[in-house]
């Protein structure tokens, strides 16, 4: 499954299926993406940080 | 039996979890959190799950799932209590002490004098800690009052309303390590040691995990600190006194644990899903 990143436009692979608010880095220009949506494929510049998020 | 699993961004750990859900054959659904909302009049879509594991990234949008399902009698891993002690520090020290757990001592104060004054009493060095935060963001060693009192300045002109709250910890001057140990119900599973240069040792922070057998001493504090906090599935953060001892200095409620798959050899996730069926076998 290919598509592109939003951000720099390079191509984004996955070897798996991805799953819908997976975050991954593009090897490109390593900003986080989002997958939005898998069907149809959609990914987006995934959120900052925010200050309360963690484990 | 059914469980959800309500997540926000998916993470390496979500993915781990879900096979492991897959793997032991019991019907779930993944939500995320930003998909759904709350009638607070009508549990009954909710209602379909024996339990409801926790796994958002953001505190406060768990606290807000968990105070409903809690409150509408539906089962998590972990509760809003748990959850609520552990995202506070504040909280979490006063359980760790209050249940008579080694943890660093702590002052707490509102304003700059008072902090100043208070951190002077504890003495240098010491930790100020946002009272909400993880993965070893905004901490800051100060070892003189001259860094305590520029550091209060900027927490107090520069940071949101929670950073007006002073949480200074007291400092242990440990190896360049520390341990975090994973408990799962009245079980302490596994430990990792993580190793850093820095002071702050978090592998969120580049520390190096490796495995650290869990002792009996070991074992026994991170069962007491999980008790402590209202017990689950739950990461605890010790670290060795110069003394030789143990101390608690942090407990985890949506614990990360990816990098200590490997160095430990324990399937981490599968045990967490195991103990999350038994909360909903429970239930029944």
């Amino acid at each position: 499954m290919n598509t592109e990143c939003p951000e720099c436009g390079a191509a984004v692979a996955f070897d798996e299926a991805p799953m819908a608010g997976e975050i991954i880095e593009c090897e490109e220009c390593g900003v986080e993406l989002e997958v939005t949506a898998v069907n149809p494929l959609a990914i987006a510049v995934a959120p900052e940080v925010e200050e309360d998020w963690g484990e | 039996m059914k469980i959800a699993l309500l997540h926000s961004r998916i993470r390496m750990e979500e993915k781990l979890l879900v096979k492991a859900i897959e793997n032991s054959g019991v019907e779930f659904d993944l939500i995320d959190m930003r998909q759904v909302h709350f009638d607070l009049e009508n549990p009954d879509p909710w209602r379909q799950y024996d339990v409801i594991m926790e796994r958002c990234v953001s505190h406060s949008q768990a606290m807000a799932a968990l105070q409903i399902f809690n409150m509408w009698g539906i089962p998590t891993v972990n509760n809003y209590d748990v959850g609520m002690i552990c995202g506070d520090k504040i909280h979490t020290s006063l359980a760790l002490m209050m249940a008579g757990v080694p943890t660093p001592s702590v002052r707490v104060a509102t304003s700059q004098d008072m902090a100043l004054e208070a951190i002077g009493e504890m003495g240098y060095p010491a930790v100020l800690k946002p009272a909400t935060g993880s993965w070893g963001r905004l901490l800051a060693r100060v070892d003189d009052e001259n860094s305590a009192e520029a550091i209060i300045e900027h927490k107090m002109t520069l940071g949101s309303y929670q950073h007006s709250i002073i949480y200074a910890q007291e400092y242990i001057d440990k190896p360049q390590r520390d341990i975090r140990t994973f408990v799962v119900g009245d079980e302490c599973i596994c430990g990792i040691m993580r190793e850093s240069e820095h002071w702050i040792t978090n592998t969120a922070r580049g520390g190096k995990a490796s495995n650290c057998p869990v002792t009996p001493e070991l074992a026994k504090i991170s069962v007491d600190a999980a008790q402590a906090v209202g017990g689950g599935v739950l990461a605890i953060d010790v670290m060795e006194t110069p003394e030789g001892g143990l101390t608690v200095n942090e407990v985890n409620y949506t614990m990360e644990f990816k990098n200590s798959i490997a160095p430990t050899g324990v399937d981490i996730p599968a045990k967490m899903i195991e103990y999350v069926i038994s909360v909903g076998e429970s239930n029944k």
